[in-house]
């Protein structure tokens, strides 16, 4: 095993859990705290701090020990979990993922500021614990027991050392399997103290049959820790299997000890020096363990019988533990052979690659066609229907749920609630639409904009929100469909919405439209993603310095994406966001205008029809309905006279369509597309290129841009 | 890499780098060999850069055979990360005080 594959995992694994430790707390905030939820917390920062331990991360186990208390104390119910309290506890799950970057950085200590962010935190901690020193929180001290029964036989009787007795003999084959016994204790050493520790190596063999790469080592220690059971016996986690290991709690009663005696290999004497030099037993305790031992007493009754005898386990509770590990050790089984962790640099180039190799098809495909040859254009209609397939299931691996991107907002809600002091849920649907991750990672920030924007300036406050007869808690939204090869985002709130006349004088205020222009409500909305706008009357931390919308728009833009908003005032807004499902590869369809051939992404056609409007006129009658439509050949300033039958191919975006007249229909193409030289970044109307089969450069026409200029023009006329 | 040298009466072994499974093999032999040279071993740890359970068990196993062969074993020298481990393990008072001057009196 590979020590570096370890530690990534480990830091993999712990990132997940720390991500389901802030959807839990999340969770636990907004509805009433369930003990499943509070376990699932625990477990996650259990989990890790065993993992850091394992990992020589000292300053990690401290620090989420003190978190694991606290949790420990809302499971008891000794606290609980306010909204103060989810904030400090969220602060905390930041403070480890920090501590966990910095370790997969290679660094084994934290920096004096995250050492003093962490001192910060772990003073509030603290403030949680005092109630901590109640009885009942203490590891079972069976001491407090009557000590009626222990008056009669000696070996029921509690020894007088408080510490926890760990008896430890390695699996031979635990050095092999890259596990160092040395490291167990370390880690035990972090959980509390070690009072005392022999090492046991009886059973090694003589020198020439010594294998030095098996393990002969056992260790006895006494361990005085405020630790559970269950926290001490995940430490060996790793070695259960293979190795023996017997815990037995503080203040065990003797006969444990000669049980324990027993059942280890070594010879009794020498386990009873050995317990003795631990400080687990005393003289006169050795003595009488050893004395039934050697009156052959019938003791061997099992652990869990006397564990159960003394009241500390039920036996249902043990095995209901042990089913339920078992179970998650399946789960992580089978999941773990159904998916893979591939380098995201590996599948660019895959993509890259099968975008060539579309490339090269087409051309293949056209000298097929020129050779006349019946079996090859067979073979190569075979071969393209082959590179669809492989093109579909290259470009499959890439896509991802938005989920996770939309799960990351309940915590930036949660955090605008309170810095705003508005209460506001965050309602998402449709987690499971999936999309390209290039463009799910480059969604993050547009997105996180108009979630704020939404908190901010969306939501009223809570007074205002009750004078209106709403309900004092504000919603926003996030939904995510498929619409025709796009993925749609829509953003909605259900605050005050927009109000036309107060942009509009901002617009006039900034010189942005003139004083007298004439503007439906949309093209007003559509104002607020222009450069250097903001109406909001506040600028607060969040939003309203006036840079927000229109970098949203950029970005979007730069996804090949549109960006659309709906609002209507007092009911609230809804900022809609199309996005293309993928970057790299589309099904296109070829149009040619004289001698230049452009593409058209074919999920946007709806239909081709024949063109037969006057010659003046840019709309036509489409089965009754007004059709606007663009002439090409003029837009592109294309020379020469176009053939006695043009077309018109009707496209749609969004809820709006438009005809784009073309003089020939070319088919279907599979389009790989190369983006334009930052040259051509303020070209309108193409928005990339790609290469046909001929070797020739087809442009790709940007029909939301397109559709919107059909529109205009029509509602100019 | 090690050295072994012979000093007045005390066969010196002077063990550096790891001190972990991956050597283990080697690290006995070499360990085994010294026994039969000497009646008194000198083990010089000074320059250990790592000690594990293996090199633990190494050390563990040369005292006892030493012990039965009436072969006196001595540590003159320790590094910190030996120094640790002895401490972890509680080991010193078995294996032996270390008489050299690296002291491992930083360790908890």
């Amino acid at each position: 095993m590979n020590l570096d594959n370890i530690v990534r995992g480990f830091v993999a694994e712990s990132r997940e859990l720390l991500d389901g430790m802030e959807r839990d707390l999340l969770a636990a905030e907004s509805a009433t705290l369930d003990a499943e939820t509070l376990n699932s917390i625990f477990r996650a920062a259990h989990t890790i701090k065993g993992g850091a331990g394992l990992f020589g991360l000292p300053h990690v186990v401290a620090f989420t020990h003190l978190v694991e208390s606290v949790l420990d104390a809302l499971r008891d119910g000794r606290a609980t979990l306010d909204s103060e309290l989810v904030a400090l506890l969220l602060s905390c799950r930041d403070f480890i993922g920090l501590l966990i970057d910095s370790a997969e950085a290679g660094e084994v200590s934290p920096k004096e500021e995250q050492a003093q962010v962490g001192r910060e935190l772990l003073e509030q901690l603290r403030a949680y614990l005092p109630t901590l020193a109640e009885p009942g929180s203490e590891p079972p001290t069976p001491a407090a027991e009557s000590p009626s029964i222990v008056a009669g036989d000696p070996l029921l009787a509690p020894i007088a050392s408080n510490h926890w007795h760990i008896s430890l003999r390695f699996g031979p084959d635990v050095l092999r399997g890259g596990m160092d016994p040395l490291s167990f204790i370390r880690y035990l050493s972090s959980l509390g103290t070690i009072s005392g520790i022999v090492t046991v190596f009886d059973q090694m063999p003589s020198a020439e049959q010594m294998d030095p790469e098996s393990c002969y080592l056992g260790f006895e220690i006494a361990l005085s820790s405020e630790a559970d059971k269950t926290t001490l016996e995940s430490v060996f986690d790793f070695v259960r299997d293979s190795s023996s290991i017997r815990i037995l709690p503080p203040n065990s009663r003797i006969a444990e000890f000669t049980k324990l005696i027993a059942e280890l290999p070594e010879a009794a004497d020498r386990l009873g020096e050995i317990l003795q030099r631990c400080g687990t037993l005393t003289e006169r305790e050795l003595d009488a363990a050893l004395a039934v031992q050697q009156a052959e007493l019938p003791i061997a009754r099992p652990l869990g019988e006397i564990l159960i005898q003394r009241g500390s386990v039920h036996p249902e509770v043990v095995e209901a533990a042990l089913a339920k590990q078992q179970l998650v050790i399946d789960h992580g089984r089978s999941q773990e052979n159904r998916t893979i962790r591939v380098d995201s640099d590996k599948l660019d180039r895959l993509i890259n690659l099968v975008g060539e190799l579309i490339i090269s098809a087409a051309s293949t495909e056209v000298v097929a066609r020129r050779a006349r040859m019946p079996e090859l254009q067979a073979c190569t209609a075979t071969l393209s229907h082959l590179v669809e397939e492989v093109r579909d299931s290259a470009l499959q691996l890439r896509m991802v749920k938005i989920g996770s991107t939309f799960n990351r907002f309940q915590r930036v809600v949660h955090d605008v609630s309170r810095a705003t002091g508005k209460d506001i849920a965050l309602v998402v649907n449709g987690e499971e639409t999936e999309l390209d991750k290039t463009v799910v990672e480059q969604l993050g920030d547009p997105l996180l904009h108009l979630v704020r924007n939404a908190m901010d300036h969306g939501i009223e406050s809570g007074e205002l929100r009750e004078q209106r007869g709403k309900p004092t808690r504000g919603t926003v939204k996030l939904n995510a469909f498929h619409d025709s090869g796009n993925i749609v985002i829509e953003v909605s709130d259900d605050g005050g919405g927009l109000r036309c006349d107060k942009i509009r004088a901002k617009a006039v205020e900034r010189g942005l439209i003139e004083a007298t222009a004439e503007l439906s409500e949309n093209e007003i909305f559509s104002l607020i993603f222009e450069p250097g706008f903001s109406t909001a009357e506040q600028v607060t931390d969040l939003s309203g310095r006036g840079v927000g919308m229109d970098v949203v728009k950029r970005n979007i833009t730069a996804l090949r994406g549109s960006v659309s908003i709906a609002s209507q005032e007092g009911i609230g807004t809804t900022v809609t966001v199309r996005l293309p499902l993928t970057l790299a590869i589309i099904n296109g369809f070829l149009v040619g205008l004289g001698n230049a051939v452009f593409v058209l992404p074919l999920d946007v056609i709806e239909e081709c029809v024949e063109l037969s409007a006057e010659p003046a006129h840019d709309y036509t009658n489409l089965r009754g309905q007004l059709l606007p439509f663009i002439r090409l050949r003029e837009l592109f300033g294309i020379e020469g006279t176009p053939g006695p039958r043009q077309n018109i191919v009707i496209v749609k975006h969004g809820a709006t369509r438009a005809g784009l007249v073309v003089d020939t229909l070319l088919g279907e193409f599979q389009t790989v597309i190369k983006p334009l030289n930052k040259m051509f970044n303020q070209v309108k109307c193409i928005n990339g290129s790609s290469i046909l089969g001929s070797g020739e450069v087809a442009l790709i026409l940007d029909v939301p841009t397109l559709v919107r200029q059909a529109a205009q023009v029509s509602t100019n006329n | 890499m090690n050295q072994t040298s012979e000093a007045s009466d005390a066969f010196r072994v002077c063990i550096e780098g790891e001190f972990t499974i991956y050597r283990a093999a080697e690290l006995k032999a070499e360990l085994l060999d010294a026994l039969q040279r000497a009646v008194a071993i000198e083990l010089d740890l000074t320059n250990v850069s790592e000690l594990d359970s293996a090199g633990v068990q190494l050390l563990l196993l040369l005292k006892r055979q030493a012990t039965a062969q009436g072969v006196v074993t001595r540590i003159v020298g320790q590094s910190p990360a030996v120094s640790e481990v002895f401490a972890l393990a509680n080991l010193s008072g078995y294996l032996g005080e270390i008489a050299g001057p690296v002291a491992g009196e930083n360790q908890k």
